[in-house]
């Protein structure tokens, strides 16, 4: 720490200040500020759900979830974001072990996950749309496009993230800037996950019991 | 960050990294948690196991908060020492607002659904 100087003159209370700012490592308050972005997201998501919790239950005389949602499908997709999650802690532990190759084989197999649980969520809302339970349908449908499209938008941003630190760590191997990215890749990964946990408990099991 | 360049900082407080990177036992003991977490609510609603729909209900609830502890903990690596404790105060700030966003939107709504109900006849109201 910087000595602090000691600026007093006769008569005067002493002051004290630091003569100049102390050095900070680069990106050492990153994963910090990360933390506090991933956090104004959950707020975001819990206003979705609290406005999926209001209107989930305005059918405006259409299908209810009980009609529409297919839990075996879920359930799969459940699997895949769950398998995707794992295969990023592999990932970084590969990282942390230096190992590029390794990186970048368990990054590709995170990212083909994610690919089939966007599929098999456009593969829904394809069917959804065509049997005419399009989000204009009732209140309860667009709440419900609005909560697990913005999720799968997260989960599309991420592949997208994903793909451009493998093309980083391939070009410019495991240095201090792309662990930090792969760090922060790895909460947002993670925190899709636990996003994932609400939207299938409250709006597909809860709503199928509703 | 690496060990040597957290150390070769000014100052240690201020490493940059303040989250663990986590062990292969932490992420499969978190896998296996999180696969038995999700699957006996998804048996329970689909096998119709339980008849009381609102036990059903309450159960699954149940196992979603134990599953998003079992992930903040075994994936994220959520503790109290991260960055001096900030992320923690982040975190139960942020659970703070949204509890209050959820049940209060909830509750509000729904004694607002049930008092606003259209009447047929109003004559007959006092």
């Amino acid at each position: 720490m910087t000595a602090a100087t000691h600026a007093a003159t006769a008569g005067e209370p002493p002051v004290f200040y630091l003569k100049d700012e102390h050095a900070h490592p680069e990106g050492a308050s990153t994963m910090l500020g990360f933390w506090i972005y991933l956090m104004s997201d959950c707020l975001m998501f819990a206003v979705l759900f609290a406005i999926y919790g209001v209107l989930g239950g305005s059918y405006a005389a259409g299908p209810a979830p009980k009609d529409l949602f297919d839990l075996d499908l879920v359930a799969l997709n459940t699997a895949m974001l769950l398998l995707s999650s794992i295969t990023y802690g592999f990932a970084m532990l590969a990282m942390v072990k230096d190992n590029v190759r390794a990186t970048l084989a368990w990054l590709a197999v995170t990212g083909l996950f994610g690919l089939a649980f966007l599929g098999i969520e456009l593969y829904e809302f394809a069917h959804l749309i065509h049997i005419g339970a399009t989000p204009q349908r009732s209140a309860f449908l667009s709440s419900f496009f609005t909560l697990v499209g913005t999720h799968g938008l997260h989960v599309t941003f991420g592949i997208v993230w994903l793909v451009t630190l493998m093309v980083q760590v391939g070009r410019f191997g495991l240095i201090a800037a792309n662990r930090r990215r792969l760090m922060c890749l790895s909460m947002f990964w993670h925190f899709l996950d636990v996003i994932w946990i609400g939207v299938f408990t409250f709006v597909y099991l809860l709503g199928v019991l509703r | 960050m690496s060990e040597a360049e957290a150390h070769a900082a000014p100052h240690d407080d201020h490493g940059a990294d303040g989250h663990t990177h986590g062990s292969l036992r932490g992420y499969l003991i978190g896998f296996v948690l999180s696969v038995v977490l999700t699957a006996v609510p998804f048996w329970l609603v689909m096998g119709g196991v339980l008849d009381s729909r609102q036990l059903t209900g309450f159960i699954v609830m149940a196992f979603a908060i134990v599953q998003i502890v079992v992930h903040m903990v075994y994936f994220l690596h959520m503790d109290t020492r991260a960055e001096q404790g900030w992320t923690m105060m982040a975190l139960i700030f942020t659970l703070i607002v949204v509890v209050i966003a959820l049940s209060g939107s909830l509750w509000v709504m729904y004694h607002l659904n049930t008092n606003m109900m259209p009447f047929h006849d109003m004559r007959q109201m006092p």
